[in-house]
């Protein structure tokens, strides 16, 4: 149960890798979907009919 | 103090167990009502309290129709679950237990994630992807505005939080219901009640809650940046292709999450195919109704007087509060900082969007633009946006279970 408003300094610098993992997570995750939605349209761009 | 002035619920029974009593006591003709209506006595003051908790949210859903699908069952629920002894919850009598209908549709349905996924297929089919695959690079806004769910985690365990609890209530600034309600029931949250009603009333609250903030981290004049818009066809093969792919690589990336990105490109491939026209409907309309209809309720189940009000509730609303304001201001600020290096400037209200309340978020956006300016047209910008944070949520609570659970 919570121990509420006892600012828990120990858990805050816990946490700050788990953020700092996290949000480089999430940016490297969206990078690599990025560059396979370029890759996606590249080979799989319809040609115009000229 | 004696055992009637703890349990005021006790007072019916000792009355009818002592019938000499009970008929001296009242006159004639009350003790059927007393007998009728004595249920009266157990209620308490924090069941009234929810009563009027659930008012409101029905207030709120009819008439401000503010996520009206989810509120209003929620808010009758409130009331339902808050009755004395009420049957729709499981309950002790002499007799034994008896299962409430609501917590039975509890353990079906959310404690093994069943309807937060069915609900995530329809969502799914819902989603056009096709502004994002137009400019993919829309989603790094999508990631920044993420930054809200791990500001909230450390500042949940700075105030106290056991550190599962603690992700449980940063999900929240996922601003996406099915995926708050996997992640906290995933990590076996104590607060899986308030998390989910924060969750759903704060999505409902986006244009209440963003602008201010949005105003705060920009100018006038980079409120009036106007973006031009090119249409861009995207092919068919793309469009079918793009929910394959996501699937492989977030499952790949963060296999624990990965019924929840699968559910949400199942849904869009239902979509997108063009030959399941039929399913497709379905599940955008049928499934997603039936569903969100069930889950309100079932939701409800979880807002007893007892456990739901208690001081930790109040800290889980700001700390959702926390996670919605950061989140928005994580987006804007990335946009401000991409600026540094571009030569046309983009518009840094769009990264407000990447909070994955969709589409209000990106209606927000579209509107604080033509509020500066009423040619600037930012709706296609910031809805490009807005889908790519429904991914990026989905990806941020897969990466909370990997880095927590």
């Amino acid at each position: 149960m919570l121990t509420v408003f006892i600012c828990n300094f120990k858990s805050l610098t816990d946490t700050l890798p788990i953020m700092g993992k996290g949000m480089f997570g999430i940016f490297l995750v969206t990078g690599v979907i990025i560059s396979s939605v370029y890759l996606l349209e590249k080979f799989t761009c319809e040609k115009k009919e000229e | 103090m004696n055992d009637l002035e703890k349990h005021p619920c006790l007072w019916y029974d000792k009355f009818k167990d002592n019938g000499e009593m009970f008929h001296n006591c009242l006159p004639k003709g009350l003790g059927l009502v007393f007998e009728l209506f004595g249920n009266v006595l157990n209620l308490e003051w924090k069941m009234v309290v929810m009563w009027v908790i659930g008012a409101v949210l029905i207030y709120l859903a009819i008439k401000r129709e503010m996520e009206p699908t989810l509120l209003l069952p929620i808010g009758f629920g409130s009331i339902l679950v808050n009755l004395p002894f009420s049957g729709a919850i499981t309950q002790m009598y002499d007799s034994g237990v008896e299962e409430g209908i609501l917590d039975v549709l509890f353990g079906t349905g959310i404690a093994n994630e069943l309807f937060p996924l069915l609900l995530f297929i329809g969502i799914g089919a819902m989603i056009d992807f096709g502004p994002l695959l137009a400019n993919p690079k829309l989603m790094f806004f999508g990631a920044a505005a993420q930054f809200g769910i791990f500001f909230a985690f450390s500042l949940a365990a700075f105030v106290g939080f056991d550190i599962k609890d603690a992700a449980s209530i940063a999900i929240i600034g996922a601003a996406d219901g099915p995926t708050s309600i996997f992640v906290a029931n995933y990590l076996k949250s104590n607060y899986i009640g308030p998390i989910i009603v924060c969750a759903y009333s704060y999505m409902a609250l986006v244009p209440i809650i963003q602008p201010p903030f949005i105003k705060m981290c920009t100018t006038r004049k980079e409120r009036l940046i106007r973006m031009s818009y090119k249409a861009k066809e995207v092919s068919r093969l793309t469009r079918i292709l793009f929910p394959i792919v996501i699937t492989i690589i977030t499952g790949l990336v963060s296999p624990r999450s990965i019924s929840l990105i699968g559910f949400l490109m199942f849904g869009n491939l239902l979509r997108e195919c063009l030959v399941l026209d039929s399913l497709s409907n379905s599940a955008q309309k049928v499934l997603a109704n039936l569903i969100t209809l069930i889950l309100g309720i079932t939701i409800a189940s979880r807002m007893r007087a007892d456990e739901f009000l208690a001081k930790e509730t109040l800290i889980i609303l700001c700390l959702g509060l926390v996670a919605f304001i950061f989140d928005t201001i994580g987006g804007v600020l990335f946009a401000k900082f991409i600026n540094l290096f571009l030569k046309q400037k983009i518009n840094p209200m769009i990264g407000a969007a990447g909070i994955s309340a969709f589409p209000m978020s990106a209606r927000v956006v579209h509107k604080l633009g033509l509020e500066e300016d009423n040619q600037n047209f930012l709706l296609m910008h910031s809805t490009g946006v807005n889908v790519s944070g429904q991914i990026a949520s989905v990806i941020a609570g897969g990466l909370i279970l990997n880095l927590v659970g």
